[in-house]
């Protein structure tokens, strides 16, 4: 076959068949894997919640419960087994870092005891404010806030001392440490909103 | 390049200025600095000072000789003006290694990559300080405890008076609005207080850029042009601007690395240019950036800018008149 | 057969697309924060580059000169979308960890290149083999910058500890380490070229 030459028809026919044909196959894909993105976005969403907060028999992301304070939107994710709750997944947030936002997911028993946390998003300094991730999980000093009780234990840096605070800051970032015990402050208070507003309710 | 005859048009000045000549006078011009901080941080300033300097030498002496086989240039001073200055950026405790590090980074990657002496675009001393930080930041951040802070302990109690925070650290922490009867403003200016090396003796740092002028090594227009317009755009932004001069490496960076002939421009109008750019970057960085100190970043930037200030400021002509 | 074997191996060494052409850079920098990122990418790459490879040389008759460049986007702009709905379906974590950089493959000038100056011009196992080639290329040279990141950066190696972190330059992992490892890495090969 000789090459098509550059006539206004020809263009116009070689553009539209390879646009067409690129159109469908790209509705197709996207009909394929409708389904399985929807249920994979569902199912990160799950697992997230599933990490931090306890076992449950609900659907924690359709019982959600929102609470606005100071401009932060927390959202709890009551876990509940049966009709009982168990505890909840927070998502929750502090503006005070060394800057910007610091967002997280952290799960509390139904007694405050935390279970796990996980660091959604942050601008901290990277090497520095950035190791919250994994430092309030270490267990070398008393670094981890995992298995501490929000009403028991004092959830502050141990420089805060007219606080008695409990916790080792991350070296040479104490402000990002601040502000992550801040938010899991936070997201506790959410919590016991939560369980007030229900126990009103009924 | 050493054998072709350099030819430039008359009037010549004849002079004994030199290469080495300028560079041991601003060797000169940092003794009063290192002097201030062996007083403060002890003798752990000096190993520091020295192993900074002698890994400069040594990475310097390397690559002339093994990679680009030609003379040694160490004679002319810069490498011991890049180690100085590198150590004055790190603060005393910092572990050996990373001092090396830093030294075979400023050298290797911030001078000899272009070529040595005279074609490298960023300040090398700089380059090492700026890899170090953003490599081991929590070493390049924590200071040595047993240095107080600037703040007075006893009525600035809510602050980390005694953890080893330097006083920018703590002003960050307070936005920058701080209530100045908290500060111990002797200490701040002889420099008991924490900080890298070189950036605590502000009443040094002035000794040696008095030096630099009366000694014609520098003109006045970079450092003055940083520190005033540091001073005026925090006072815009409502900060102390005594203060944010004092504190931090501002003071330390427009006289010493800002200055640089290699890395600054040519005019007097472009240095002016510069020298504000630098000031207003570096106030931008400690107010609204993740990092507390902005000297560094905002120096390596203009340094970036310095060709263009160069192409676009232009001494005129004589004789040239400015077009209508 | 042997010249097929030419135009793979050509891809790989003498015109790598990142060490020695210089292109995809903004993939190259973005994704090669470790090594297992880099291979990712480079996979992913590959597989586009061989599906718009083979699809513009079937189709560079029927294609007139002047619209040749819209015809080629489109082209490489579906595979990729198509690439970027089943990795979102099946592979979630490669999503996570590559997220932006895989529809940028589009704007990858290692495609446009490729398809202007090979596809468009010679037979379809040809340019299956110069894609598969410079893909090779591109996944080679992405990985070894990954692995001199991660290596400096955080002592592993593919996630295996090599040396303590706490003694791994930072910045190799951020922005500025990928520009300065890509540099000298350049420097690197450039020498090896010239002194053979």
């Amino acid at each position: 076959m000789k090459k098509l030459s550059s006539t206004l028809s020809n263009m116009v026919l070689s553009l539209g068949v390879i646009t067409f044909v690129a159109g469908a196959s790209l509705g197709t894909a996207y009909y394929v894997t409708k389904e399985p993105i929807a249920q994979m976005t569902h199912q990160t969403q799950v697992e997230a919640i599933k990490k931090v907060s306890p076992e449950f028999t609900n659907d924690p992301e359709a019982d959600k419960w929102e609470y606005e304070q100071d401009g932060i939107t927390y959202t709890v994710y009551p876990a509940y087994d049966a009709d009982r709750l168990v505890g909840a997944a927070v998502e929750s947030a502090s503006m005070s870092g060394f800057s910007g936002e610091i967002k997280i997911m952290c799960g509390f028993d139904a007694d405050g005891t935390v279970r796990n946390y996980e660091v959604l998003s942050h601008a901290e300094t990277p090497g520095l404010g950035s190791k919250m991730a994994t430092w309030f999980r270490d267990s070398s000093g008393s670094r981890s806030v995992i298995g501490l009780n929000m009403e028991k234990n004092s959830m502050y840096v141990t420089k805060d001392t007219d606080k008695k605070g409990e916790i080792d800051a991350i070296t040479a970032a104490t402000i990002s440490s601040r502000a992550f015990l801040e938010a899991l402050r936070n997201a506790y208070n959410a919590y016991v909103q939560y369980k007030e507003c229900q126990e009103k309710n009924n | 390049m050493s054998n072709k005859l350099t030819i430039s048009v008359a009037p010549h000045i004849h002079t004994t200025n030199s290469v080495e000549k300028c560079m041991w006078n601003v060797v000169i011009a940092m003794l009063p600095v290192l002097g201030i901080s062996i007083y403060v941080f002890g003798m752990s300033a000096l190993w520091v000072t020295l192993i900074s300097v002698a890994s400069c030498i040594l990475t310097e002496w390397l690559i002339e000789k093994y990679l680009f086989h030609r003379n040694c240039t160490i004679g002319n001073g810069s490498a011991i003006i890049t180690g100085m200055l590198l150590a004055f950026n790190l603060p005393n405790i910092l572990p050996w290694w990373m001092i090396v590090i830093g030294a075979v980074v400023a050298i290797g990657v911030g001078k000899m990559s272009f070529g040595g002496l005279g074609c490298n675009i960023w300040n090398p001393a700089l380059v090492g300080r700026v890899f170090l930080l953003l490599s081991f930041p929590a070493a390049m951040t924590t200071w040595d405890a047993g240095v107080a802070s600037g703040v007075d302990a006893t009525t600035g109690a809510s602050i980390d008076a005694s953890s080893g925070a330097t006083l920018l650290a703590t002003l960050k922490s307070h936005s920058h609005q701080m209530d100045t009867s908290q500060i111990d403003w002797l200490s701040v200016w002889i420099g008991d207080m924490n900080g890298s090396l070189g950036e605590v003796g502000s009443i040094a740092i002035l000794i040696g850029l008095a030096y630099l002028l009366i000694t014609r090594v520098i003109t006045w227009h970079i450092p003055v042009s940083v520190i005033a317009s540091a001073a005026i755009f925090s006072w815009m932004l409502g900060c102390n601007p005594l203060l944010e001069v004092l504190s931090g490496g501002l003071l330390l960076g427009a006289v010493f690395m800002a200055t640089d002939y290699v890395t600054s421009p040519m005019t007097k109008k472009g240095q002016l240019i510069y020298g504000a750019m630098i000031g207003i970057i570096t106030i931008l960085i400690r107010c609204y950036g993740s990092y507390p100190e902005g000297v560094s970043f905002a120096i390596l930037l203009m340094n970036g800018f310095t060709p263009l200030i160069n192409k676009y400021i232009k001494p005129r002509r004589f004789g040239e008149r400015r077009g209508k | 057969m042997a010249n097929k074997w030419k135009l793979i191996y050509n891809g790989i060494i003498p015109g790598n697309p990142v060490l020695v052409l210089l292109l995809g850079m903004c993939a190259t920098l973005g994704t090669s924060s470790s090594a297992i990122n880099g291979f990712m990418m480079g996979v992913a790459t590959m597989v586009v580059l061989i599906c718009s490879n083979a699809v513009i040389s079937m189709l560079k008759n029927f294609v007139p000169d002047k619209v040749r460049i819209p015809a080629y986007i489109v082209i490489i702009a579906t595979f990729v979308t198509i690439l970027q709905l089943i990795i979102n379906a099946y592979l979630p974590a490669l999503n996570a960890t590559l997220g932006i950089f895989i529809p940028l493959i589009v704007v990858n000038c290692v495609l446009l290149g490729r398809a202007e100056a090979f596809a468009g011009k010679n037979g379809v196992l040809d340019s299956i083999c110069d894609g598969l080639g410079c893909g090779i290329g591109f996944t080679l040279a992405l990985t070894l910058l990954g692995s001199v990141r991660e290596l400096l950066g955080t002592g592993r190696l593919f996630d295996i500890v090599i040396y303590p972190e706490d003694y791994g330059m930072l910045l190799f992992v951020l922005a500025p380490g990928a520009f300065l490892a890509l540099g000298y890495l350049i420097a690197i090969v450039n020498k090896l070229r010239k002194s053979k």
